[in-house]
């Protein structure tokens, strides 16, 4: 009976192993099945599950669709997710989705790697979408090397100080209005304790390369550090990077908040509604929450650019853009989409049916002129233009480099080596081993990554 | 099952010939039910598994499409060679064997406690049991928010309250933050293990061995301890299995900083991070073997145990 029994699944399981290759051969084929299928008017859009998306999944039917007959099959999924499904599905340039959200991070890998479709041309002939209305640095960051741009931003950041006016005051402290790191080091020294429990400067010290790495690579860009010189020398053990991570991680372990190797974004946004601590630098997407009707610094904030050392700016620039899949068997369809979620119409009427404070922002210069969201954004409005319009994508710091981006460097292995590195950071900030240290391995991770790019 | 087996086994001793050919079918037919959950098994995990094996003999990074091709045992010798790896082995160890040697032991007293009988024991019980109905990742989160933040943390509250230190839980002992999270989940884990083994004890035997005078501590000592062996190896065994996956809490609470990283989350590292499907699928690969080594060691060496006990006795 037993040898029976077994004899047959053993078979079987023969036959389904034969049977998974062919599975797996097919599914690498035809990418990860979701979504309707394209037909003449509907385009699949594949994007991030972040609130402003959300907005527009809600506004696409009543108006984008009535107004163009276009249906819209939207795929929402978390950061992770739709990075995944976005490389496996455009990878292999399966055609599912026309369009989807990337980060000016991906745009330019992408656009080398050929997956994405060159949108010149839309923009040239749809004149009211006025392409010379977008910041300037944006175009710049959607552009890719061979000059061709492959995205339009839905909505945009970049970085900058973000102070209590109150407590400020309060110490007899000025900020000024284009601060140095030295002067924000000496003002946190000022403000640490000005209240109880209050910290000088809330700065990210969590790992990650979209986390702490950041801020910090904005402070080593200023004080004249890059990651890679232009011949992709791993450049991570010069004095100039040493002398920035050394500031920054002795800044935060002496003036920042408790508990700083695991605080992020959403750890120092809180410690800075609850008045634990006097300063934080951090994106200009922070100012909406802080100003958020019920939040308790509501009107107590004031915002200055990001501080500078050797440079005369030193902000970030991320956006969110929609592109569309070279693969993509209604590209018409799927500009006409894109002009509409990125173009002026799509602000205002955010603005009038879910409020001027949920408008995707941070990409228009006309944004800045609307007299409600002027209202609605008073306290950091033209402190946001300013900081976007002044990031200089490709020359961020002091020398030349190899590859764009501000507070990241723009290969793909950038993701993994960053999010190494700053373990290796965070670990000083945690006090655990000295910033010498630190940087004596993350050196060794970046020769590796610079060795493949030497020479090309 | 058993009518089925007796005339067979009548009839092979009688002759042996090949089997009518309704017998045959009469066992197909008994076997047909149990196949869709066979199929769906295999579907569900044997493929996947398959297709981890393949892809990790690939050099495969997701960003580098045209550059994708064969390696053999490439991954694999890179997994074994890199020490960010070898001590995410290291790490995951530590981990795992702490955490389930403390909640097996605290699992026990608490166990024993509820052994007895008093007032409101079902509400106790079911309050001792809701950790581990938590969801991993928001029990992880209310770790990392709730009780350590050492700014609104109820730890540094409380020690605030009565004029104490103010620590900084998570940087001072990483590994500690992560593992006292764990304990609190599986500790009700095996508390539940151990509480049905506790309750499957033979009264009568207890009552023999009271009366020929046995104290509290020979009783437990000879008699339940011996007769939970069986209860604590399948909490250590499946606890171990668990544990070694774990995922949320390393994530949640240090992102994998000061030396947390488990192979789990290298293994996400590598995918998620560094896009190399190769690489991840072999660590992934590599994770599995050591997991059925280990099982298989502790299996075996274990239930020798046992069987000494038992000819011992």
């Amino acid at each position: 009976m037993r040898t029976q029994s077994r004899r047959t699944p053993r078979a079987l399981f023969a036959v389904a192993a034969a049977g998974t290759l062919t599975t797996s051969l097919l599914a690498g084929c035809s990418g990860a099945g979701a979504g309707g299928g394209s037909s003449a008017h509907s385009i699949n859009v594949l994007m991030v599950n972040n609130p402003q998306m959300v907005e527009l999944q809600k506004l696409t039917k009543a108006n984008f669709t009535k107004d163009t007959g276009i249906k819209v099959n939207f795929t929402v999924l978390p950061e992770n997710d739709v990075r995944d499904k976005i490389s496996q599905d455009f990878a292999n340039q399966a055609g599912q989705y026309d369009v989807a959200t990337l980060s000016n991070y991906e745009i330019p890998i992408y656009a080398k790697n050929g997956w994405l479709e060159p949108i010149d041309s839309y923009v040239k002939k749809d004149t009211a979408f006025d392409q010379q209305d977008i910041l300037k640095p944006m175009q710049q960051a959607l552009t890719a090397a061979d000059g061709k741009l492959y995205g339009e931003p839905f909505y945009g950041e970049s970085s900058f100080l973000m102070y209590r006016k109150d407590v400020f005051q309060k110490k007899g402290l000025t900020m000024p209005a284009h601060p140095t790191w030295q002067q924000v080091a000496d003002l946190a020294a000022k403000a640490d304790g000005a209240e109880p429990g209050m910290k000088g400067i809330c700065l990210r010290g969590l790992p990650g390369w979209g986390e702490m790495l950041a801020p910090l690579t904005t402070v080593v860009n200023t004080m004249g550090g890059t990651w890679f010189d232009k011949d992709w020398k791993a450049r991570l053990d010069a004095p100039e990077f040493k002398k920035a991570t050394r500031f920054y991680v002795d800044l935060v372990r002496k003036h920042g908040e408790a508990g700083a190797a695991q605080s992020g974004f959403a750890e120092c946004l809180n410690d800075t509604t609850q008045g634990k601590t006097a300063m934080w630098y951090d994106a200009t997407s922070g100012a909406g929450s802080l100003e958020a009707a019920g939040s308790p610094v509501k009107g107590k904030m004031g915002y200055v650019p990001a501080p500078v050392d050797r440079t005369d700016s030193s902000g970030w620039l991320y956006t969110w853009a929609w592109g569309i899949q070279k693969a993509s068997k209604n590209p018409d369809d799927a500009w006409k989409f894109i002009s509409w979620a990125s173009g002026k119409g799509y602000e205002k009427l955010v603005g009038e049916q879910a409020g001027w404070a949920n408008v995707p922002a941070g990409k228009r210069t006309s944004t800045y002129d609307i007299p409600q969201y002027r209202k609605e954004a008073a306290a950091f409005a033209d402190v946001t233009r300013d900081a976007i319009a002044s990031a200089k994508p490709n020359d961020p710091g002091v020398q030349p480099r190899p590859a764009p981006g501000i507070q990241f460097v723009d290969i793909p292995e950038f993701t993994d080596l960053g999010t190494k590195v700053s373990q290796e950071i965070s670990s000083a900030v945690a006090g655990r081993q000295s910033v010498d240290d630190a940087l004596k391995k993350a050196q060794q991770l970046a020769e590796a990554v610079g060795k493949k790019y030497e020479g090309s | 099952m058993t009518a089925t087996a007796s005339p067979r086994v009548a009839a092979a001793s009688a002759r042996p010939a090949p089997r009518p050919p309704s017998d045959r079918l009469r066992t197909w037919a008994t076997r047909a039910p149990l196949l869709p959950a066979l199929l769906f098994m295999i579907v569900v995990t044997q493929l996947p598994f398959v297709a981890t094996v393949v892809i990790s003999f690939f050099d495969w990074n997701a960003l580098y499409p045209k550059d994708r091709h064969f390696t053999g045992i490439d991954n694999y010798r890179q997994v074994l060679a890199d020490p960010d790896l070898r001590h995410s082995v290291w790490t995951t160890v530590l981990l795992t064997v702490t955490v389930v040697l403390v909640s097996l032991v605290l699992g026990l007293l608490v166990a024993l406690l509820l052994n007895r009988r008093f007032r409101g024991r079902g509400l106790v019980r079911t309050l001792m049991i809701a950790p581990f109905l938590v969801v991993p990742v928001a029990a992880a989160l209310l770790w990392k928010h709730v009780l350590y933040n050492p700014e609104y943390g109820l730890l540094n509250g409380l020690l605030h309250y009565v004029g104490g230190p103010q620590p900084d839980w998570i940087s001072d002992n990483p590994l500690l933050a992560v593992e006292a999270a764990l304990v609190w989940q599986w500790t009700p884990f095996m508390m539940l293990i151990l509480l049905a083994g506790l309750q499957s004890r033979d009264q009568q035997q207890l009552e023999a061995a009271r009366v020929d005078g046995a104290s509290d501590w020979q009783i437990f000592r000879y008699l339940t301890l011996p007769h939970l062996r069986r209860y604590l190896e399948l909490g250590g065994l499946l606890g171990s299995i668990y544990i070694v996956q774990n995922f949320d809490a390393v994530f949640t609470i240090t992102s994998g900083g000061l030396g947390t990283a488990n192979l789990p989350y290298t293994v996400y590292q590598s995918f998620y991070q560094a896009h190399e499907n190769g690489l991840a699928s072999a660590a992934g690969v590599v994770v599995v073997i050591g997991s059925i080594v280990i099982a298989t060691f502790a299996l075996r060496v274990v239930s020798s145990l046992f069987r000494e006990e038992v000819s011992r006795a």
